[in-house]
Protein backbone atom coordinates (compact mmCIF):
# COMPACT_ATOMS: atom_id res chain seq x y z
CA UNK A 1 0.00 0.00 0.00
CA UNK A 2 1.54 3.46 -0.88
CA UNK A 3 0.38 6.35 1.32
CA UNK A 4 0.85 10.44 0.40
CA UNK A 5 0.07 12.89 2.31
CA UNK A 6 -0.84 16.51 2.74
CA UNK A 7 -0.99 19.23 5.58
CA UNK A 8 -3.72 21.64 6.24
CA UNK A 9 -1.99 24.69 8.46
CA UNK A 10 -3.14 28.25 9.27
CA UNK A 11 -3.82 29.80 12.26
CA UNK A 12 -6.01 29.10 15.44
CA UNK A 13 -9.37 28.85 14.32
CA UNK A 14 -8.93 29.04 10.40
CA UNK A 15 -10.85 25.84 9.69
CA UNK A 16 -8.18 23.12 9.33
CA UNK A 17 -10.35 20.76 10.68
CA UNK A 18 -13.37 21.45 9.36
CA UNK A 19 -11.01 21.46 6.28
CA UNK A 20 -10.27 18.26 6.99
CA UNK A 21 -13.72 16.90 7.78
CA UNK A 22 -15.31 18.05 4.89
CA UNK A 23 -13.49 15.45 3.09
CA UNK A 24 -12.39 12.82 4.95
CA UNK A 25 -13.91 9.37 4.50
CA UNK A 26 -12.88 8.67 7.96
CA UNK A 27 -14.35 10.49 10.94
CA UNK A 28 -11.24 12.61 11.51
CA UNK A 29 -8.91 11.71 14.79
CA UNK A 30 -9.31 15.42 16.18
CA UNK A 31 -7.27 15.79 19.07
CA UNK A 32 -9.20 18.37 20.27
CA UNK A 33 -8.65 19.70 23.74
CA UNK A 34 -10.82 22.44 25.32
CA UNK A 35 -9.05 25.80 25.46
CA UNK A 36 -7.69 27.70 28.32
CA UNK A 37 -6.11 30.26 27.27
CA UNK A 38 -8.52 33.04 27.51
CA UNK A 39 -7.21 34.99 24.91
CA UNK A 40 -7.97 32.14 22.31
CA UNK A 41 -11.32 31.39 23.29
CA UNK A 42 -13.26 32.32 20.38
CA UNK A 43 -13.82 28.46 19.99
CA UNK A 44 -14.34 26.02 22.95
CA UNK A 45 -12.15 23.09 21.65
CA UNK A 46 -8.64 23.40 20.11
CA UNK A 47 -6.81 20.47 18.19
CA UNK A 48 -3.50 20.41 20.39
CA UNK A 49 -1.37 17.26 18.30
CA UNK A 50 -2.86 17.14 15.01
CA UNK A 51 -6.35 16.53 12.87
CA UNK A 52 -6.14 13.65 11.21
CA UNK A 53 -8.27 12.67 7.54
CA UNK A 54 -7.99 9.73 4.98
CA UNK A 55 -9.09 9.47 1.16
CA UNK A 56 -8.27 5.89 -0.37
CA UNK A 57 -7.47 6.92 -3.73
CA UNK A 58 -7.67 2.92 -5.26
CA UNK A 59 -6.64 -0.65 -3.57
CA UNK A 60 -3.33 0.39 -3.31
CA UNK A 61 -2.67 4.32 -2.90
CA UNK A 62 -4.06 6.55 0.04
CA UNK A 63 -4.07 9.84 0.64
CA UNK A 64 -3.80 11.34 4.51
CA UNK A 65 -4.72 14.69 5.12
CA UNK A 66 -2.93 15.96 8.15
CA UNK A 67 -4.04 19.42 10.38
CA UNK A 68 -1.56 21.12 12.18
CA UNK A 69 -2.43 22.33 16.05
CA UNK A 70 -3.37 26.48 15.89
CA UNK A 71 -1.85 27.41 18.66
CA UNK A 72 1.72 28.73 18.79
CA UNK A 73 2.70 26.83 21.40
CA UNK A 74 2.81 23.64 19.98
CA UNK A 75 4.98 24.97 16.62
CA UNK A 76 7.51 22.30 17.47
CA UNK A 77 5.05 19.72 15.75
CA UNK A 78 5.47 21.21 12.36
CA UNK A 79 8.78 20.46 11.36
CA UNK A 80 7.82 16.61 12.27
CA UNK A 81 4.06 16.82 10.39
CA UNK A 82 5.85 18.49 7.47
CA UNK A 83 8.34 15.60 6.67
CA UNK A 84 7.78 14.12 3.49
CA UNK A 85 4.39 15.84 2.98
CA UNK A 86 3.31 16.08 -1.28
CA UNK A 87 2.64 19.61 -0.64
CA UNK A 88 0.59 21.52 2.06
CA UNK A 89 -2.70 24.33 2.13
CA UNK A 90 -1.93 27.14 4.10
CA UNK A 91 -5.66 28.43 5.53
CA UNK A 92 -6.82 32.02 6.54
CA UNK A 93 -9.45 33.22 8.27
CA UNK A 94 -11.23 35.48 5.98
CA UNK A 95 -13.06 37.38 8.55
CA UNK A 96 -9.93 37.81 10.58
CA UNK A 97 -7.18 40.03 9.93
CA UNK A 98 -5.72 40.10 12.78
CA UNK A 99 -4.72 36.51 11.76
CA UNK A 100 -3.00 37.57 8.94
CA UNK A 101 0.32 38.27 10.29
CA UNK A 102 0.26 35.08 11.75
CA UNK A 103 -0.57 33.26 8.52
CA UNK A 104 2.53 34.79 7.04
CA UNK A 105 4.64 33.58 9.64
CA UNK A 106 3.36 29.92 9.39
CA UNK A 107 3.27 30.16 5.74
CA UNK A 108 7.31 31.38 5.78
CA UNK A 109 8.25 28.32 8.52
CA UNK A 110 6.66 25.81 6.27
CA UNK A 111 8.27 27.16 3.09
CA UNK A 112 11.26 27.20 4.87
CA UNK A 113 11.00 23.62 6.83
CA UNK A 114 10.02 22.26 3.09
CA UNK A 115 9.95 24.13 -0.01
CA UNK A 116 7.03 21.76 -1.47
CA UNK A 117 4.15 23.48 -3.65
CA UNK A 118 0.98 24.86 -1.97
CA UNK A 119 -1.74 27.02 -2.38
CA UNK A 120 -3.44 29.56 0.29
CA UNK A 121 -7.07 29.24 0.98
CA UNK A 122 -9.12 32.45 2.02
CA UNK A 123 -11.53 30.51 3.95
CA UNK A 124 -14.96 31.23 5.59
CA UNK A 125 -15.78 34.02 2.64
CA UNK A 126 -19.87 32.86 3.37
CA UNK A 127 -19.28 35.26 6.21
CA UNK A 128 -20.54 38.64 6.00
CA UNK A 129 -17.05 40.24 6.85
CA UNK A 130 -15.09 38.41 5.07
CA UNK A 131 -11.98 40.11 3.09
CA UNK A 132 -12.16 39.98 -0.46
CA UNK A 133 -8.78 37.17 -1.88
CA UNK A 134 -7.59 39.88 -3.87
CA UNK A 135 -7.65 42.70 -1.28
CA UNK A 136 -6.21 39.54 1.17
CA UNK A 137 -3.35 38.97 -1.01
CA UNK A 138 -1.88 42.45 -0.56
CA UNK A 139 -2.18 42.11 2.87
CA UNK A 140 -0.66 38.59 3.15
CA UNK A 141 2.22 40.23 0.65
CA UNK A 142 1.56 36.97 -1.62
CA UNK A 143 3.12 37.38 -4.92
CA UNK A 144 0.51 36.94 -8.02
CA UNK A 145 1.70 33.42 -8.89
CA UNK A 146 0.80 31.97 -5.21
CA UNK A 147 -2.61 30.52 -5.68
CA UNK A 148 -5.03 32.38 -3.23
CA UNK A 149 -8.24 30.52 -3.33
CA UNK A 150 -11.72 31.78 -2.11
CA UNK A 151 -12.65 28.71 0.10
CA UNK A 152 -15.68 28.10 2.67
CA UNK A 153 -14.21 24.93 4.73
CA UNK A 154 -17.92 23.52 5.39
CA UNK A 155 -18.49 23.01 1.24
CA UNK A 156 -17.30 20.17 -0.16
CA UNK A 157 -16.54 21.56 -3.75
CA UNK A 158 -14.38 23.96 -2.48
CA UNK A 159 -12.32 21.94 -0.71
CA UNK A 160 -12.23 19.86 -3.29
CA UNK A 161 -10.94 22.72 -5.72
CA UNK A 162 -8.20 23.65 -3.09
CA UNK A 163 -6.73 20.41 -3.21
CA UNK A 164 -7.46 19.70 -6.61
CA UNK A 165 -5.19 23.49 -7.73
CA UNK A 166 -2.80 21.52 -5.12
CA UNK A 167 -1.82 18.54 -7.16
CA UNK A 168 -2.22 20.71 -10.17
CA UNK A 169 0.82 23.15 -8.69
CA UNK A 170 2.24 19.33 -8.04
CA UNK A 171 2.09 18.52 -11.55
CA UNK A 172 3.12 21.66 -12.64
CA UNK A 173 6.55 21.68 -10.72
CA UNK A 174 7.52 17.90 -11.96
CA UNK A 175 7.01 19.13 -15.24
CA UNK A 176 9.13 22.61 -14.99
CA UNK B 1 30.39 38.64 46.45
CA UNK B 2 29.91 39.48 42.62
CA UNK B 3 26.40 39.13 40.96
CA UNK B 4 26.90 36.34 37.81
CA UNK B 5 24.55 34.88 35.57
CA UNK B 6 23.18 34.34 31.86
CA UNK B 7 20.73 36.37 29.95
CA UNK B 8 19.48 33.50 29.31
CA UNK B 9 18.30 32.80 32.42
CA UNK B 10 18.11 36.37 34.60
CA UNK B 11 16.65 38.94 31.66
CA UNK B 12 18.39 42.45 31.79
CA UNK B 13 14.86 43.73 33.29
CA UNK B 14 15.02 41.36 36.00
CA UNK B 15 18.53 42.68 36.39
CA UNK B 16 17.89 46.45 35.98
CA UNK B 17 15.15 46.26 38.33
CA UNK B 18 17.07 43.98 41.13
CA UNK B 19 19.77 46.94 40.72
CA UNK B 20 17.54 49.58 41.36
CA UNK B 21 15.32 48.41 43.96
CA UNK B 22 18.75 47.46 46.09
CA UNK B 23 19.87 51.25 44.54
CA UNK B 24 23.19 49.41 44.05
CA UNK B 25 26.25 51.36 43.40
CA UNK B 26 29.02 49.40 40.66
CA UNK B 27 29.44 48.56 36.83
CA UNK B 28 27.86 45.50 35.27
CA UNK B 29 29.51 43.89 32.21
CA UNK B 30 27.74 41.63 29.69
CA UNK B 31 29.65 39.46 27.23
CA UNK B 32 27.58 38.49 24.81
CA UNK B 33 28.46 36.67 21.38
CA UNK B 34 30.45 38.82 19.50
CA UNK B 35 29.51 41.72 21.09
CA UNK B 36 29.72 43.71 24.73
CA UNK B 37 28.64 46.10 27.31
CA UNK B 38 29.56 47.62 30.35
CA UNK B 39 27.02 49.78 32.06
CA UNK B 40 27.59 51.44 35.47
CA UNK B 41 25.16 52.45 38.20
CA UNK B 42 24.99 55.29 41.43
CA UNK B 43 22.65 54.52 43.52
CA UNK B 44 20.32 52.32 41.54
CA UNK B 45 20.49 54.81 38.80
CA UNK B 46 22.09 54.55 35.60
CA UNK B 47 25.59 56.80 35.50
CA UNK B 48 27.38 55.05 32.39
CA UNK B 49 27.51 52.49 29.52
CA UNK B 50 29.45 51.70 26.54
CA UNK B 51 29.24 48.64 23.92
CA UNK B 52 31.90 47.37 22.69
CA UNK B 53 30.76 47.79 18.84
CA UNK B 54 31.28 51.79 18.85
CA UNK B 55 33.92 54.36 19.67
CA UNK B 56 32.54 55.47 23.44
CA UNK B 57 34.85 58.60 23.77
CA UNK B 58 32.55 61.62 23.74
CA UNK B 59 33.41 62.96 20.36
CA UNK B 60 31.94 60.12 18.79
CA UNK B 61 29.15 60.21 21.07
CA UNK B 62 28.64 63.60 20.04
CA UNK B 63 29.31 63.00 15.92
CA UNK B 64 26.58 60.28 16.46
CA UNK B 65 23.78 62.68 17.75
CA UNK B 66 24.91 65.42 14.84
CA UNK B 67 26.01 67.37 17.65
CA UNK B 68 29.43 67.55 15.89
CA UNK B 69 29.94 67.51 11.64
CA UNK B 70 32.96 64.92 10.67
CA UNK B 71 34.77 67.71 9.73
CA UNK B 72 34.96 68.53 13.43
CA UNK B 73 35.36 65.20 14.49
CA UNK B 74 38.43 64.57 12.40
CA UNK B 75 39.90 67.81 14.01
CA UNK B 76 39.14 66.81 17.60
CA UNK B 77 40.48 62.91 16.60
CA UNK B 78 43.86 64.34 15.24
CA UNK B 79 44.22 67.05 17.76
CA UNK B 80 42.78 65.75 20.95
CA UNK B 81 42.73 62.35 20.82
CA UNK B 82 44.11 61.86 24.81
CA UNK B 83 42.11 64.37 26.32
CA UNK B 84 39.99 62.68 28.54
CA UNK B 85 35.77 63.37 28.09
CA UNK B 86 35.62 65.68 30.60
CA UNK B 87 38.26 68.17 29.45
CA UNK B 88 37.23 67.68 25.95
CA UNK B 89 33.69 68.43 27.19
CA UNK B 90 34.86 71.94 28.81
CA UNK B 91 37.11 72.67 25.97
CA UNK B 92 34.28 72.07 23.58
CA UNK B 93 31.88 73.85 25.19
CA UNK B 94 34.26 76.65 26.36
CA UNK B 95 34.81 77.09 22.08
CA UNK B 96 31.08 77.09 21.39
CA UNK B 97 30.65 73.82 19.53
CA UNK B 98 28.57 72.26 22.03
CA UNK B 99 26.54 73.78 24.96
CA UNK B 100 26.55 71.86 28.05
CA UNK B 101 23.11 71.02 27.40
CA UNK B 102 23.90 69.14 24.17
CA UNK B 103 26.45 67.37 25.80
CA UNK B 104 23.89 66.19 28.65
CA UNK B 105 21.37 64.92 26.22
CA UNK B 106 23.75 63.16 24.00
CA UNK B 107 25.63 61.32 26.03
CA UNK B 108 21.76 60.07 27.95
CA UNK B 109 20.70 58.98 24.68
CA UNK B 110 23.44 57.01 23.95
CA UNK B 111 23.79 55.33 27.16
CA UNK B 112 19.71 54.47 27.07
CA UNK B 113 20.55 53.34 23.84
CA UNK B 114 23.02 50.60 24.68
CA UNK B 115 20.77 49.92 27.91
CA UNK B 116 17.97 49.23 25.42
CA UNK B 117 19.78 47.03 22.85
CA UNK B 118 20.48 44.86 26.14
CA UNK B 119 16.90 44.21 26.40
CA UNK B 120 17.02 42.21 22.53
CA UNK B 121 20.13 39.75 24.00
CA UNK B 122 18.74 36.70 24.24
CA UNK B 123 21.93 34.81 26.12
CA UNK B 124 25.07 37.12 27.76
CA UNK B 125 27.41 36.73 30.39
CA UNK B 126 26.96 39.15 33.17
CA UNK B 127 28.84 40.17 35.79
CA UNK B 128 28.48 42.75 38.43
CA UNK B 129 30.67 43.71 40.36
CA UNK B 130 30.13 46.30 43.39
CA UNK B 131 31.53 49.85 43.93
CA UNK B 132 33.40 49.73 40.79
CA UNK B 133 33.02 53.04 38.90
CA UNK B 134 34.01 54.53 35.65
CA UNK B 135 37.56 56.10 34.44
CA UNK B 136 37.38 59.04 36.46
CA UNK B 137 37.49 61.02 33.15
CA UNK B 138 34.30 59.83 32.09
CA UNK B 139 31.45 62.12 32.61
CA UNK B 140 28.50 60.39 34.34
CA UNK B 141 25.17 60.69 34.59
CA UNK B 142 22.37 59.64 37.17
CA UNK B 143 19.31 58.47 34.77
CA UNK B 144 16.22 56.78 36.60
CA UNK B 145 16.11 53.32 35.77
CA UNK B 146 12.12 52.96 35.90
CA UNK B 147 11.59 54.48 32.69
CA UNK B 148 14.26 52.19 30.63
CA UNK B 149 12.50 49.36 31.82
CA UNK B 150 9.67 50.45 30.95
CA UNK B 151 10.36 51.44 27.24
CA UNK B 152 12.89 48.65 26.85
CA UNK B 153 10.43 45.88 27.74
CA UNK B 154 7.82 47.81 25.29
CA UNK B 155 10.45 47.70 22.47
CA UNK B 156 11.46 44.05 23.56
CA UNK B 157 7.91 43.45 22.55
CA UNK B 158 7.79 45.61 19.64
CA UNK B 159 10.93 43.98 18.42
CA UNK B 160 9.40 40.45 18.46
CA UNK B 161 6.83 41.99 16.01
CA UNK B 162 9.26 43.44 13.91
CA UNK B 163 11.33 39.87 13.68
CA UNK B 164 8.16 38.23 13.17
CA UNK B 165 7.60 41.17 9.85
CA UNK B 166 11.32 41.02 9.04
CA UNK B 167 12.75 37.09 9.53
CA UNK B 168 16.02 37.04 7.93
CA UNK B 169 17.99 40.44 7.19
CA UNK B 170 20.24 38.37 4.74
CA UNK B 171 17.57 39.42 1.78
CA UNK B 172 18.08 42.28 0.28
CA UNK B 173 15.65 45.74 -0.74
CA UNK B 174 14.87 47.38 -3.77
CA UNK B 175 12.65 50.17 -4.59
CA UNK B 176 8.75 49.30 -5.51
CA UNK B 177 8.16 50.26 -9.14
CA UNK B 178 5.45 52.38 -7.85
CA UNK B 179 4.77 55.08 -11.21
CA UNK B 180 2.83 57.38 -8.25
CA UNK B 181 5.90 57.87 -5.88
CA UNK B 182 8.65 59.75 -6.12
CA UNK B 183 11.05 58.87 -2.99
CA UNK B 184 12.18 62.48 -3.04
CA UNK B 185 9.39 63.99 -2.43
CA UNK B 186 8.52 61.87 0.98
CA UNK B 187 9.83 63.11 4.24
CA UNK B 188 12.35 61.20 5.89
CA UNK B 189 14.25 61.44 9.12
CA UNK B 190 18.15 61.54 8.26
CA UNK B 191 18.71 58.25 9.71
CA UNK B 192 15.91 56.73 7.18
CA UNK B 193 17.90 58.67 3.95
CA UNK B 194 21.02 56.82 5.34
CA UNK B 195 19.15 53.58 5.01
CA UNK B 196 17.75 54.32 1.82
CA UNK B 197 21.17 55.53 0.25
CA UNK B 198 22.23 51.80 0.65
CA UNK B 199 19.05 50.60 -0.76
CA UNK B 200 20.24 47.87 -3.77
CA UNK B 201 19.55 44.66 -4.49
CA UNK B 202 23.33 43.95 -3.96
CA UNK B 203 22.95 45.14 -0.30
CA UNK B 204 21.54 42.49 1.99
CA UNK B 205 20.01 44.04 4.66
CA UNK B 206 22.12 42.95 7.40
CA UNK B 207 25.28 44.56 5.02
CA UNK B 208 22.99 48.08 5.35
CA UNK B 209 22.52 48.03 8.70
CA UNK B 210 26.34 47.50 9.98
CA UNK B 211 27.14 50.10 7.05
CA UNK B 212 24.81 52.93 8.59
CA UNK B 213 25.93 51.74 11.91
CA UNK B 214 22.18 52.10 13.64
CA UNK B 215 21.36 48.94 15.87
CA UNK B 216 18.99 46.25 15.07
CA UNK B 217 15.96 47.63 16.35
CA UNK B 218 16.49 50.89 14.76
CA UNK B 219 16.86 49.19 11.78
CA UNK B 220 14.06 47.49 11.31
CA UNK B 221 11.97 49.88 12.55
CA UNK B 222 12.80 52.01 9.28
CA UNK B 223 13.08 48.77 7.07
CA UNK B 224 9.52 47.72 8.10
CA UNK B 225 8.18 51.68 7.98
CA UNK B 226 9.72 51.80 4.08
CA UNK B 227 8.09 48.51 3.23
CA UNK B 228 4.42 49.35 5.24
CA UNK B 229 4.75 52.82 2.92
CA UNK B 230 5.17 50.70 -0.18
CA UNK B 231 8.51 52.42 -1.02
CA UNK B 232 10.32 49.32 -0.66
CA UNK B 233 10.41 45.57 -1.23
CA UNK B 234 12.34 42.74 0.21
CA UNK B 235 14.06 40.45 -2.75
CA UNK B 236 16.70 37.69 -2.61
CA UNK B 237 20.76 39.57 -2.71
CA UNK B 238 22.01 39.37 -6.50
CA UNK B 239 24.18 36.99 -6.47
CA UNK B 240 22.12 34.80 -4.17
CA UNK B 241 20.57 31.52 -5.85
CA UNK B 242 17.05 30.96 -4.76
CA UNK B 243 16.21 27.44 -3.02
CA UNK B 244 15.81 25.12 -5.81
CA UNK B 245 12.15 24.02 -5.20
CA UNK B 246 11.60 20.58 -4.05
CA UNK B 247 9.87 17.64 -6.15
CA UNK B 248 7.14 16.57 -3.18
CA UNK B 249 8.25 13.51 -1.80
CA UNK B 250 6.48 10.70 -3.27
CA UNK B 251 6.63 6.27 -2.68
CA UNK B 252 7.28 5.86 -6.70
CA UNK B 253 10.83 6.62 -8.57
CA UNK B 254 10.10 7.36 -12.12
CA UNK B 255 8.83 10.72 -13.58
CA UNK B 256 6.14 8.78 -14.98
CA UNK B 257 4.81 6.94 -12.58
CA UNK B 258 4.97 10.04 -9.93
CA UNK B 259 3.01 12.20 -13.08
CA UNK B 260 0.62 8.80 -12.79
CA UNK B 261 0.46 8.77 -8.93
CA UNK B 262 -0.69 12.52 -9.17
CA UNK B 263 -2.93 12.32 -11.63
CA UNK B 264 -5.22 8.86 -10.04
CA UNK B 265 -5.00 11.78 -6.64
CA UNK B 266 -6.40 14.31 -8.97
CA UNK B 267 -9.14 11.84 -10.47
CA UNK B 268 -10.24 10.83 -7.16
CA UNK B 269 -10.91 13.85 -5.48
CA UNK B 270 -12.85 15.14 -8.78
CA UNK B 271 -14.83 12.24 -7.87
CA UNK B 272 -15.90 12.84 -4.54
Amino acid sequence: MQTVKMVVTGPFSSGKTQFIQTVSEIDVVATERKISSESERIKETTTVAMDFGRITVDDDLVLYLFGTPGQKRFDFMWEILSEGMLGFVVMVDSSRPETFREARRILETFRAYAPTPYVVTANKQDLPDAWEPEDMRIALRLSPEVKLLPCTATDKESVKNALLELLYSILERMDS
Amino acid sequence: MALKGNLRDFSFSQLLNLISLAKKTGTLEVLGQEKAATISFEEGKLSYAQNSKADNGLAAILLRTEKLTDKQFQVIKDKAEDIGDKELGLMLINSNYVTQDEILSSLKQEFVSTANDLFTWEEGIFQFENNVKPSPDKISLLINLENIIIEGSRQLQEMERLQDELPSLDMALQFTENPGTNIRNVNLSVKEWRVVSFINPKNSMKQIARTTKLNEFEFRRIVYSLIQAGLVEIIRPEGVDPPSPKIPTLPVETSEEQKSLVNRLITRIRSL
